[in-house]
């Protein structure tokens, strides 16, 4: 008798697993469609996407329609796309140089900056580092008009240091390294001392090896950040040569999809080599962006 | 060694905070003063420029909806969010699960905006997954449905806020359930707690902090929701998703700077009171 009540409990606690695990797969399909929506687009010729497409642009009661096995699976726009489309390699690079400069600065800036804050506790550094989340929390649009005011003084608008330069020194990465600075124990680094290192050397030999967690997890948020850069390049920069990706791609018309789809895949690769290689750092990120100072 | 360590901690410090000073602290000190100030001729107006900016029917507008959409998208996401992580904590295998909910965090808002559009013209997926489940079940007819261009342009901008940031909150209450000793939810069982009275009893109490983090990481991000909406929508879209975002864009590109001034200038005084004042109460909720 017992037997069988405890294989009813299992039944019941299996089927709840089964409709929990339900549950989070609906979700979970909404996330993959529009993967696999643009993968599909991007590998159909221009014929198939626009015969598809064109019930949209009709103001008839004919709908989309989509195959998520192309018909006639073609790289032809990938290749007009890669060799003769010379302009598309000038936005990438500025996408890329765009995130690779702010990271570079960043590191150079913001990460000895949360060292100071989580080694040296001093009188002020508390209130001071609170004015800096506040910092963080601000959007962009409340300090555009102080960018932009700034940034005409120093005659850096219509240039790639427009957008870099602010973004050096935004206090994100400082919150985020912090937390993992603070992680370290202290008498690690009173260990170093008493054996006569240096506070440098403390800082390079011992802070960033054993606080890379935060440090790491900073530079994914911040490429994924900064790979999707839109509201500055907006403001700041006139000239479309200088634009990156993420400003560019939504000017391609539907019209253009075959183009659009492709973009969007080349653009996708980029933000999933640093999602899947950095999984980790960006979890550990966004857990230490919720660390209580 | 007091003194060495304020010595030490300027040396890490100072680079950057230099630059904050320079670029946002000061010209920021600048746009108080130009709210004060009339944009052409530089003479002192007093509070004008404020008054004509809270008479102002954009701004109102944008104000409006801005609240809406916070106190509308922030608890379904917050919400939403906590019911997938105590799902989630409940299964063995979450790995994958959590990286595909992580998954549109990662991905460009410009890639997805294509997908977006398609869906959600008028003769998009969504009418047409609508239209065929009417045809099957029976019960309606053919959806010819506007999304983008009415009120409901304001429901698929909260489904897209959720969905991109699900993952994120995910993440977080689900480190915040996980760092709840086994042994408290244990006691709690043996002393007869059931699944609801744990929850309520045990594991809510105990994630104040997270919550807290949440709600502020969230508000974060909510702003950002300007990128779908200005690239589904345009720079005027339908009235009920005219954010302050919108109107801030479209006072840069019209040069209103001195409305613009006054208006950040009482956006961000407000956002820092929200800000301080969350701080201090959990502040109080932890102490």
């Amino acid at each position: 008798m017992t037997g069988f009540k405890i294989k009813e409990q299992k039944i019941i606690k299996n089927a709840e697993k089964g409709f929990a695990l339900f549950l989070l797969l609906i979700p979970t399909v909404l996330v993959i469609l529009p993967l696999l929506l643009l993968l599909s687009g991007s590998l159909m010729d221009t014929y198939e996407l626009s015969g598809y497409l064109s019930a949209m642009f009709a103001e008839g009661a004919e709908f989309i329609s989509w195959k998520m096995m192309p018909d006639y699976p073609s790289f032809a726009n990938y290749k007009k796309l890669l060799f003769e489309t010379p302009q598309f390699f000038v936005l990438f690079w500025n996408s890329m140089k765009l995130a690779g400069c702010i990271l570079a600065g960043q590191l150079l800036v913001a990460v000895p900056g949360a060292w100071g804050f989580a080694v040296y506790p001093v009188k002020g550094s508390r209130a001071l580092f609170a004015l800096y989340v506040v910092l963080m929390l601000l959007p962009f649009q409340v300090t555009m008009l102080s960018s932009y005011l700034v940034l005409n003084k120093l005659h850096l608008l219509n240039t790639h240091q427009a957008i870099i330069l602010p973004a050096v020194f935004s206090t994100f990465p400082v919150f985020l390294s912090y937390g993992g600075f603070r992680s370290i124990p202290p008498q690690i680094l009173e260990a170093a001392r008493i054996d006569g290192a240096g506070e440098l050397a403390i800082f390079v030999k011992l802070g960033l090896p054993l606080g890379k967690s935060g440090l790491l997890s900073a530079m994914v948020l911040g490429f994924l950040e900064y790979w999707n850069l839109m509201e500055q390049p907006m403001a700041f920069l006139e000239e479309k040569a200088l634009w990156p990706l993420s400003l560019y791609l939504p000017e391609i018309t539907l019209g253009q999809a075959g183009y659009a789809f492709c973009v969007s895949v080349i653009m996708l690769i980029p933000a999933v080599f640093v999602f899947v290689m950095g999984q980790d750092y960006l979890e550990q990120g966004i857990i230490y962006s919720g660390l209580k100072e | 060694m007091a003194k060495k360590k304020t010595r030490f901690f300027c040396f890490f410090v100072f680079p950057g905070f230099a630059g904050i000073l320079l670029f946002v602290l000061a010209p920021f000190g600048d746009v108080v003063r130009r709210s004060f100030l009339e944009a052409v001729t530089g003479d002192f107006n007093g509070i004008k420029n404020y008054q004509s900016v809270f008479q102002n029917q954009a701004f109102l507008l944008a104000v409006k909806n801005t609240f809406r959409f916070t106190l509308v998208g922030i608890p379904l996401l917050v919400l939403s969010g906590f019911a997938a992580a105590l799902l989630l904590c409940g299964l063995k295998k979450k790995g994958w699960i959590k990286s595909l909910y992580l998954f549109p965090f990662a991905m460009p808002t410009a890639t997805i905006v294509l997908v977006w559009k398609m869906t959600f013209y008028k003769q998009g997926f969504l009418n047409l997954f609508l239209t065929s489940l009417g045809a099957w079940t029976g019960l309606w007819g053919e959806v010819h449905r506007e999304y983008l261009g009415s009120g409901d342009a304001f429901w698929v901008l909260t489904g897209s806020y959720v969905w991109k940031n699900m993952g994120y909150t995910v993440t977080l209450w689900m480190a915040g359930i996980l760092s709840i000793p086994v042994q408290l939810l244990e006691a709690a069982r043996v002393d007869g707690a059931g699944k609801w009275q744990r929850l309520w009893y045990v594991i809510l109490p105990n994630l104040k902090g997270s919550l807290y983090t949440i709600v502020v990481l969230s508000f974060l991000n909510s702003f950002k929701i300007y990128r779908e909406a200005y690239l589904t929508a345009g720079a005027y879209p339908d009235k009920s998703i005219y954010l302050l975002q919108h109107l801030f864009n479209n006072w840069f590109v019209n040069l209103e700077l001195d409305k613009m001034a006054a208006a950040a200038v009482c956006t961000g005084g407000f956002l820092m009171m929200v800000i301080l004042l969350l701080q201090r109460l959990w502040d109080k909720g932890e102490g």
